[in-house]
């Protein structure tokens, strides 16, 4: 595996190459679930992908610097993946594969970038559902010391044991970042609209959470297993 | 090209009351820089925090808006504590001479919110907010009201009215535009650093932003919201923040916290409409107004109530207050 260092602002992202494959397909990137990393490794799902194969860990994540005192949005995740874009996409446009969080943040991507990407596929993973569809009280809470303590996630508690990576600062603030169905299906119509492939969304997950469910409703998206919807983008 | 991510030059600080002798400040009438300068660890994060008024006298905390600094309130802080209070400000992360944080985000904007009250004490205070810092405190007063005694909103009610009324796919099409506009500003911030000048020119741009304020008060403040170096005085806030942000969030999130505040409420509303302001109306003030609020809408003053009308504001703040 080797690894290429980006500059996102002030934070180092690692983006791993799994496999190096000329000639086959366009590259294929997957994007991990919150409080995960790239694998070591083509993961089962992605065996077949034609072409090379590569990983990006979020901000905070993996080997991916980690930003003091949080302040993390899915739009910051955006951005990281548009920096791995401005070295996949160089010579055409790439397919994603997101797992939880990775899902969400690669279907943003598909609509920000649909110029970009050929193709995404949403599957389950940790970080699916973040904070609901609506708004929810605001809280304040530290992820490591500060006085007014307030548990109120099983992130932040299982932040508390790790004090290290994953930032967890990401895990808390990612777990409750609120994603209403008709934000999600303003990227899912982007993607559709401005996609260089047909049926540029794939949505195969089991979880059902609103903003799957509003854009797997879309003309244009379509729910089938990720080998069937990765056979697909590869043609 | 300057790496923006390169170890910055150390940048002065803003000067103290004690320290405007023989500085680049320019006085100007009715204004006083804080009296002291501390800073507040923020689980990592350095924060600028400044107070006006005598360091034993009762705390009332001061919250700024996008884009502005704790000295913007050199002209209101000063009359609040010469009634006797200790007014005490911070510069937001990425703001004024606070560290550049890597992420922002309104959650961690509370998080600084609260480490600076936690260095106050843990008894209940008033706050003050203006625009962005009114609607944060409107959050933080929900998340954590044992902490809040009174609350002063200055012209800080987000609202969608000038948020434009267009069909759905309009709005697709300009969120694509929205989006790009913000992708490419990432891409550039990491070699992006603020465009230097004179004092007048870094006025002149803010004025553009500001336009009910005068020449001379933009001035003043050039020196302590910037820097100096060998080329120019540049901006001290952190380039890679950018107007306009964009997200799920909506402004009505935080504005209609204001029906739920428990604790005596002053709302103050700019009746001119301006480019910083959220085109709040007084009937969106009104209807949600809690029975403890008091709604006080200012004639022929924009956005800026604090800088427009210091002695206005400062009198209803204290009878909110005292």
């Amino acid at each position: 595996m080797t690894t290429v260092r980006l500059r996102h602002v002030h934070t180092d992202l690692a983006l791993h190459q799994l496999r190096d494959r000329d000639g086959g397909a366009h590259p294929l990137l997957l994007l991990h679930g919150l409080g995960e990393r790239t694998p070591d490794s083509v993961p089962l799902i992605a065996g077949a992908w034609p072409g090379s194969v590569w990983g990006l860990d979020f901000t905070g994540h993996g080997d991916s610097s980690r930003p003091s005192c949080g302040g993390y949005t899915a739009e910051v995740l955006l951005a990281d993946v548009d920096h791995a874009l401005e070295v996949l996409a160089d010579d055409g446009p790439v397919t994603i594969l997101g797992r939880g969080l990775g899902a969400y943040v690669g279907l943003l991507i598909a609509g920000a970038r649909a110029e970009l990407v050929a193709g995404t596929v949403l599957t389950d993973g940790p970080g699916l559902a973040g904070g609901g569809p609506s708004q929810h009280s605001p809280s304040i809470t530290h992820a490591r010391g500060g006085v007014d303590v307030l548990q109120r996630s099983g992130a932040d508690r299982a932040a508390r044991l790790d004090p290290d990576k994953p930032d967890p600062y990401a895990l808390l603030e990612l777990a409750i970042d609120v994603r209403p169905a008709d934000y999600a299906t303003t990227y899912a119509r982007l993607a559709v609209e401005l996609s260089p492939v047909d049926q540029p969304l794939s949505v195969a997950t089991v979880a059902r959470h609103p903003w799957i469910d509003a854009v797997a409703d879309l003309p244009g998206v379509v729910r089938e297993r990720a080998a069937d919807a990765l056979r697909r983008f590869a043609a | 090209m300057t790496d923006a991510n390169a170890a910055p030059e150390p940048v002065p600080r803003a000067p103290l009351r004690d320290e405007v002798a023989g500085s680049d400040l320019r006085p100007h009438p009715g204004t006083r820089r804080p009296d002291r300068f501390r800073h507040v660890d923020s689980d990592g994060l350095s924060i600028a925090v400044w107070e006006w008024g005598e360091p034993d006298a009762p705390p009332v905390l001061f919250t700024h808006g996008g884009f502005d600094f704790a000295g913007t309130f050199d002209g209101l802080a000063p009359l609040v504590a010469d009634a006797g209070w200790r007014v005490v400000s911070w510069d937001q992360r990425g703001h004024g001479d606070s560290e550049r944080a890597h992420l922002y985000s309104w959650g961690a904007d509370r998080r600084d919110a609260l480490a600076v009250m936690d260095s106050i004490g843990t008894d209940p205070i008033p706050v003050v907010g203006h625009s962005k810092g009114g609607a944060l405190m409107l959050s933080v007063a929900d998340a954590v009201p044992h902490r809040i005694s009174h609350l002063a909103n200055l012209d800080g009610l987000p609202t969608s009215r000038l948020w434009p009324d267009v069909p759905e796919h309009h709005r697709t099409e300009m969120r694509r535009g929205e989006l790009a506009a913000w992708l490419d500003h990432r891409r550039a911030a990491r070699t992006k650093i603020r465009r230097p000048g004179t004092i007048e020119d870094l006025a002149d741009r803010r004025r553009r932003m500001n336009p009910r304020l005068s020449p001379e008060w933009l001035q003043y403040l050039v020196p302590i919201g910037g820097y100096q170096q060998a080329d120019g005085w540049r901006w001290k806030i952190d380039a890679s923040l950018r107007m306009g942000g964009f997200g799920p969030w909506r402004p009505e999130w935080y504005t209609h916290l204001l029906a739920s505040m428990g604790m005596p409420v002053l709302c103050v509303l700019g009746l001119e409409v301006e480019v910083m302001g959220w085109g709040t109306l007084p009937e969106d003030v009104v209807s949600i107004l809690p029975a403890n609020g008091r709604f006080a809408p200012l004639e022929n003053v924009g956005h800026f109530v604090h800088i427009e009308a210091p002695e206005v504001v400062a009198g209803l703040i204290l009878e909110l207050i005292s």
